[in-house]
């Protein structure tokens, strides 16, 4: 019989525990098979970071090692000044990275810190069951801003991949969705370029995956994929922020 | 090997690039900053890692993800900055990650000031971070031991998986002594399957402090303290001098026990039976030591540079057996002997 379709090797046979309509199921696909790709499974030492991928050392097939909320930059910066040869890559949602970890993830960016970060933006805390985020966007009710949030209480939401390009340090930083096929295949050949810059020594990357949470967001699954694409998208414009193998003219 | 002239801190970092330390990351912070000096120098030439992190929550991240490899690492930080870590260092303690975490404590509560201070010890010996956890604590009381019990605290962060706290303070990182430095070849080069390294040929493994089923994240806590109470067997240590005919036993630590020492030996001159009882590990405490010289012909006068924090200790290991009193200084101020012999006449009765 030929085999059409199969699981990563870099994914474990677990069954993952996200909510019907989130993308983080996709997101974990798409890194494994960046890293079956690259053939760099045994090489890989990934850091999850807590929220609801706090279980992704459950999901990848390669070595894990679960950091602090907010800390998963500065993890990954130890594995990474021990054992510059290995692959080292972080899997963080935007409360975590943008929220709590901002200092870590700013100083990694800024240090072009060789490491692969992958940044899920899905403009909530979903763990902890919708509560306000720092990408959060303007108007939309969550659990902690009930009557939509509002500039003049909490200001506006972060565009992370803009503020890290203003940097020296980062190699390659773009923003990619996962609400709909065509923008699957595009994330997933970001998730392995930033893969292959960590390879070539190109220092910091990192790809924001615009991501959903139909359950805190309290819409079905497809309506939640419609609101990323007509609400998020036009705040988070998709595109490539830097690339520093990019050639002129490009 | 002939001594050497070193200040306590540099006495420190030295010894631990000579056991075998390859990754030092750190944050400005008095008065610790000759280590991360000495190894942002020394370190990358002798074939380690030297970072300065942004901030102390990201130098115990660091630290913990370096750990996570096998690789021998420390981070070295002062009493509010000690305090940052606390997260980080309770993850290191869930996640059984050896390191080795200094702190070379200064005098507080909060900003406090940059002169020494023994204020930390319950932080040190009782957990500091969330959670049901201990670290290994070890008071040097000179700079050959400030050398020697680093020198140790990687022997046994590898051996019990623990991290190893040094609880120095800014006197004895600032000052200057001959020290001698221990034989390189000694360095244990212990297995640690566990690391994450990368998968080659074997099933991945995993770092990790969560567990939200409550059956099994119990079990987890009872192998905790199982390993705990080994370590409380097999790793006590501490000095004792003049305790055998003495009416009065000082009971001190770090810095306070160089005075209570000087204190002694005044007192022994003036014919008063005066020993001096030193823990070494603070965690684990010499309980039992201790409490074996209690009984009703003898007192204890705790020397301390805290508000009497091990005094609580002292007090746990005499049960009531004999009289314990009490003499500190605060705020960065240090007791001289000829107070603390005031005070051990005053207890025996022959002031003036």
């Amino acid at each position: 019989m030929k085999t059409v379709f199969q699981k990563p090797e870099a994914l474990t046979n677990a069954t993952m525990h996200y909510c019907p309509g989130c993308t983080h199921g996709v997101i974990h696909r798409l890194v494994a098979e960046a890293i079956d790709s690259l053939g760099i499974r045994e090489q890989t030492i990934g850091v999850a970071s807590v929220g609801c991928s706090v279980f992704a050392y459950d999901y990848f097939n390669c070595d894990m090692q679960q950091a602090a909320h907010g800390r998963a930059p500065a993890v990954a910066t130890g594995i990474k000044r021990v054992l510059p040869e290995k692959m080292v890559f972080t899997y963080q949602g935007d409360g975590d990275l943008a929220s709590i970890g901002m200092a870590e993830i700013v100083h990694a960016a800024a240090r072009g810190e060789n490491i692969t970060v992958v940044f899920v933006n899905n403009a909530i805390y979903g763990m902890t069951s919708g509560q306000m985020a720092p990408t959060t966007l303007i108007g939309q009710k969550t659990a902690t801003s009930p009557r939509g949030r509002s500039v003049s209480e909490t200001g506006y939401p972060i565009k992370m991949c803009e503020l890290l390009a203003t940097l020296e340090g980062p190699s390659y930083l773009a923003r990619v969705s996962s609400h709909d096929t065509r923008h699957i295949i595009q994330a997933g050949r970001a998730i392995k370029k930033a893969f292959e810059m960590q390879q070539q020594k190109k220092g910091f990357a990192m790809v924001e995956v615009l991501s959903t949470c139909s359950v805190n967001w309290g819409m079905t699954p497809i309506e939640s994929m419609n609101w990323l694409a007509e609400n998020m998208i036009p705040y988070y414009p998709l595109g490539v922020y830097k690339d520093i193998t990019a050639q002129e003219g490009d | 090997m002939a001594k050497t002239l070193m200040k306590g801190n540099e006495a420190l970092a030295e010894a631990a690039i000579r056991a075998g330390c390859k990754a030092f990351f750190g944050y400005p912070i008095t008065p610790q900053n000759e280590i991360p000096a000495y190894m942002s120098y020394h370190l990358p030439l002798r074939g380690g890692v030297y970072l300065q992190a942004e901030s102390e929550v990201s130098a115990i991240n660091m630290v913990y993800g370096a750990a996570g490899t096998g690789t021998r690492v420390m981070t070295s930080s002062s009493s509010p900055g000690i305090s940052l870590k606390q997260e980080g260092i309770s993850y290191i303690a869930a996640g059984e990650l050896p390191c080795v975490i200094v702190n070379v404590v200064r005098c507080g509560p909060g900003l406090g000031g940059i002169h020494p201070g023994q204020g930390d010890y319950f932080q040190a010996v009782k957990g500091g971070g969330h959670g049901d956890y201990r670290l290994i604590v070890l008071a040097p009381g000179n700079v050959q031991e400030m050398a020697d019990l680093t020198t140790l605290a990687f022997d046994l962060a590898d051996k019990w998986r623990n991290p190893v706290m040094i609880l120095s303070d800014g006197i004895l990182g600032q000052m200057m002594e001959p020290v001698e430095f221990a034989d390189q070849q000694g360095v244990s080069k212990m297995e640690k399957p566990w690391a994450t390294t990368g998968a080659v040929g074997r099933e991945p493994n995993i770092i990790n402090t969560l567990d939200i089923v409550p059956e099994s994240l119990e079990k987890r806590n009872y192998e905790l303290l199982a390993k705990y109470e080994k370590i409380k067997g097999e790793e006590i240590r501490w000095q004792e001098v003049g305790t055998e005919d003495a009416d009065l036993i000082l009971v001190a630590y770090g810095t306070s026990a160089r005075v209570a020492r000087s204190a002694m030996e005044l007192a022994r001159k003036e014919g008063l039976r005066v020993g001096l009882f030193r823990p070494i590990s603070l965690f684990p405490f010499p309980e039992v030591q201790l409490g074996a010289l209690a009984g009703p012909q003898r007192e204890f006068l705790v020397v301390e540079m805290s508000a009497g924090q091990m005094l609580e200790d002292v007090r746990l290991a005499i049960e009531g057996r004999s009289p314990i009193h009490f003499i500190n200084r605060l705020g960065g101020m240090v007791p001289t002997p000829e107070e603390v012999l005031a005070k051990v006449k005053a207890v025996l009765g022959r002031e003036g």
